[in-house]
């Protein structure tokens, strides 16, 4: 019979439409709910002056285990989720091998239960081998636990291969989530096709790539019926694609990577491969109309897409180097400097992307603070000012472009299953 | 050492660089200075004066990723003028063939003491990651097609000579715009020092954005050229291109090659140039090429002694 209470913090929870100043009872690892009459507790947490939220969801995350252990493993990067302040973490599939049998499904699983960080949702391939061809055994990665399908890293460029994807996850009730990208007009490109390109003498991935398979997915689940999620959308025309299309009731949701409402295309002129991902930094218009998504609720979801690099694979000529940043230890304090600070959203607004939404498209009980559910819970400071210094990420890799910023919040106090698993005083 | 040495050796307390990474960087008063400096060198070669050894114990190295062999030998004859020490670094008998990156085949080579790198290599930045990471000056000879800084210099320096200035200048780059590295450091030190750039090409490998900064665009070629000073003829860059931005070469040559009949619709004291090397009858044929519009050839010289200036400024603040 372990029991916290956390008190007096500031209770937010989106998904109950939640917001006073409350007391937060745990026991069991489950919620019991505000404001119990109690009288013995095993743990007190004063969370005077704090947000005490539902765990953290952050449903796009590399750990790059088996197969690129000098990037990340399981264990690190999930120590490095508690950090961010996340309680639970999707992770993908494009190791080596890939996660497209029971046993890598399996193996994922146990590596997360002997780290004992944070829970670990495993985001199957779409395609044996991710190979883009076949679809993969779904059914039974499902029975093994996975709870959505992608071949992130990758786009499905077989229209086919999609289409029946989309079909298939919908007996399982699982989506099938899009890395939406045209390879034959990215060609090459190493960054936003913009004027800091042309300038620059760089290859220029165009919107273009990303919204013609936009436009594919979405025109595929409305075929279908399917459930559809646009993973790191970065372009105002694919914010609109799927604005137009949550109108018309097609199934879809989508994703935006906290880099992509913060940074410019022009980041690029110091050459530094710490701002190169795939899809690219844009320009000024396309932020602002990621950010419009966000305020309107055309983007459902804020994640990371945490993609760790070896400090070795970062430093080299830019178009050698790896796309991708980390991005688990500044999700949610860039949240709070560039969302929540100037006014596009409020705190439940903000914490609804980033509990019960993801929660959901993933199918799993997280994300909220509901009697009965399970007791992940994060408490964060909104006021503290901190220094971005990747030399104490508890990831493996340093590969971030926010290296200096001073951003505003972070996570405080990080309860896993009613346990405390991480706590920064 | 002669007054002539000292003087040529002067490095004004104003130039404070030991890295040369390009010319968008740079201002006015930087460009004229390497100008002058380079021009000093010109004039000294000219009265005869083969070595000017200033950088007696100097160790450069050509750092070459992508073939060349004039700016290779250009920088080795410049080096080797001034008493420097010179060793050609050849890609492909190195260890870059065995899995070492850019970053260690520098750093080996900077522990052999070696106090200037001059680096060509296929991808934007890399003299940058270089000068990050190393504590030599780097001198990049060309990073992909994004800046080629000697070569913008010399070709400003052509113009200086043969023109009288640069200000008020119209200079049309013609060719692959977008591909060119010469065309950018072109556009960088032309503007800072006052000309008016138009780059001119088909419209797949010129960008009307280039008007952002303040760069004029055309796609032909003939309704430029009765107000054109300075016609630069760029390379067709086959090696760099994906797939071919044109139909054929024929019709590259037909929309913009420079030739007789083009030449009477220009002005009379029409400056022609082209970095090398060139095809000839592909952006120029050989009676515009050979003729007296064109500085093709003090082109070349001036190379030499934009070179000598860049190795001994950047030396000065090692």
């Amino acid at each position: 019979m372990s029991s916290i209470l956390i008190k007096n913090g500031r209770v937010i929870d989106p998904s109950q439409q939640v917001d006073r100043v409350a007391d937060l009872l745990i026991e069991d690892g489950k919620i019991v709910g505000f404001d119990i009459d109690q009288k013995d507790h095993d743990t007190i947490i004063d969370a005077s002056g704090k947000i005490v939220s539902p765990g953290l969801v952050d449903m796009h995350v590399h750990l790059r285990e088996p197969g690129s252990e000098e990037d990340e493993t399981v264990r690190t990067g999930t120590s490095a989720a508690l950090a961010g302040g996340f309680t639970s973490v999707a992770c993908m599939p494009n190791t080596n091998p890939p996660i497209d049998t029971q046993g890598s499904v399996e193996f994922i699983h146990g590596q997360a239960a002997r780290a004992n960080n944070c829970n670990v949702f495993v985001v199957a391939a779409i395609s044996q081998g991710r190979e883009g061809k076949e679809l993969a055994e779904i059914g039974q990665l499902v029975e093994a636990g996975a709870v959505a399908f992608s071949d992130d890293g990758s786009p499905v460029s077989d229209h086919g291969l999609m289409r029946r994807a989309l079909q298939y996850c919908l007996m399982f009730d699982k989506t099938v989530l899009s890395h939406a990208e045209v390879l034959e007009l990215t060609g090459g490109g190493v960054m936003h096709a913009g004027v800091t390109a042309m300038l620059l003498g760089l290859g220029g991935i165009p919107p273009a790539a990303e919204d013609v398979m936009t436009a594919r997915d979405i025109a595929l689940a409305e075929a279908t019926g399917g459930r559809l999620h646009m993973m790191h959308v970065s372009t105002g025309g694919s914010v609109d694609a799927v604005r137009r299309a949550k109108q018309r009731g097609v199934r879809v949701t989508a994703e935006v990577t906290p880099h992509h409402f913060s940074l410019i295309d022009e980041s690029l002129r110091s050459f530094d491969s710490n701002f190169k991902m795939n899809p690219p930094l844009r320009g000024q218009g396309h932020v602002t109309g990621c950010i419009d998504g966000l305020i309107d609720g055309t983007i459902d979801i804020i994640a990371s897409d945490h993609a760790p690099h070896a400090k070795e694979k970062k430093m080299q000529e830019l178009d050698r180097a790896p796309f991708g940043i980390v991005g688990l230890e500044t999700s949610l304090a860039l949240v709070i400097t560039k969302l929540i600070e100037p006014g596009h959203l409020d705190w439940s607004g903000a914490l609804e992307k980033m509990t019960i939404n993801p929660a959901r498209v993933l199918g799993i009980d997280r994300g909220t603070l509901e009697i009965g559910a399970a007791a992940d819970v994060t408490i964060i400071d909104p006021d503290v000012i901190w220094r971005v210094d990747p030399s104490e990420f508890r990831s493996r890799s340093t590969n971030t472009p926010f290296t200096g910023h001073r951003l505003k919040g972070r996570a405080d106090t990080v309860i896993v299953g009613g346990v405390v698993k991480f706590s920064r005083s | 050492m002669s007054t002539e040495l000292v003087e040529l050796g002067d490095v004004p307390a104003s130039w404070t660089r030991r890295h040369l990474l390009g010319l968008e960087d740079l201002s006015a008063d930087e460009i004229t200075l390497i100008l002058d400096k380079a021009q000093a060198f010109r004039d000294a070669m000219g009265r005869g004066r083969k070595k000017i050894p200033l950088l007696d114990g100097l160790s450069c190295v050509n750092l070459f990723f992508e073939n060349s062999t004039r700016t290779r030998t250009s920088f080795g004859l410049a080096a080797r003028r001034l008493g420097a020490d010179l060793v050609d670094f050849s890609v492909s008998t190195s260890s870059l063939s065995k899995g070492e990156t850019v970053i260690d085949t520098a750093k080996n080579i900077e522990a052999m003491g070696i106090d200037t790198v001059i680096v060509r290599h296929r991808t934007p930045g890399t003299p940058h990651l270089l000068a990050q990471n190393l504590s030599c000056s780097i001198i990049n000879a060309g990073d992909g097609p994004h800046e080629h800084p000697t070569q913008g210099l010399l070709d400003i320096l052509t113009i200086r000579q043969r023109l009288g200035g640069i200000d008020g200048l119209t200079v049309a780059l013609v060719g692959d715009i977008a591909h060119s590295r010469t065309a950018r450091s072109n556009i960088w030190g032309l503007k800072k020092l006052g000309a008016h750039v138009i780059v001119c090409g088909p419209s797949t490998l010129v960008s009307p954005r280039w008007e952002e900064v303040g760069v004029e665009y055309s796609y032909s070629l003939d309704d430029i050229l009765p107000r054109v000073d300075v016609l630069n003829l760029l390379r067709i860059q086959f090696e760099r291109q994906c797939s071919r931005p044109f139909p054929s070469v024929r019709e590259y040559a037909h929309l913009y090659a420079m030739n007789r009949e083009r030449l009477a619709r220009t002005k009379e004291d029409l400056l022609v140039l082209a970095p090398g090397p060139i095809n000839r009858g592909v952006e120029v044929t050989p009676d515009v090429a050979d003729g007296p519009h064109s500085a093709i050839l003090e082109q070349v010289t001036n190379g030499l002694a934009v070179r000598m200036a860049i190795l001994c400024l950047t030396a000065a603040r090692q």
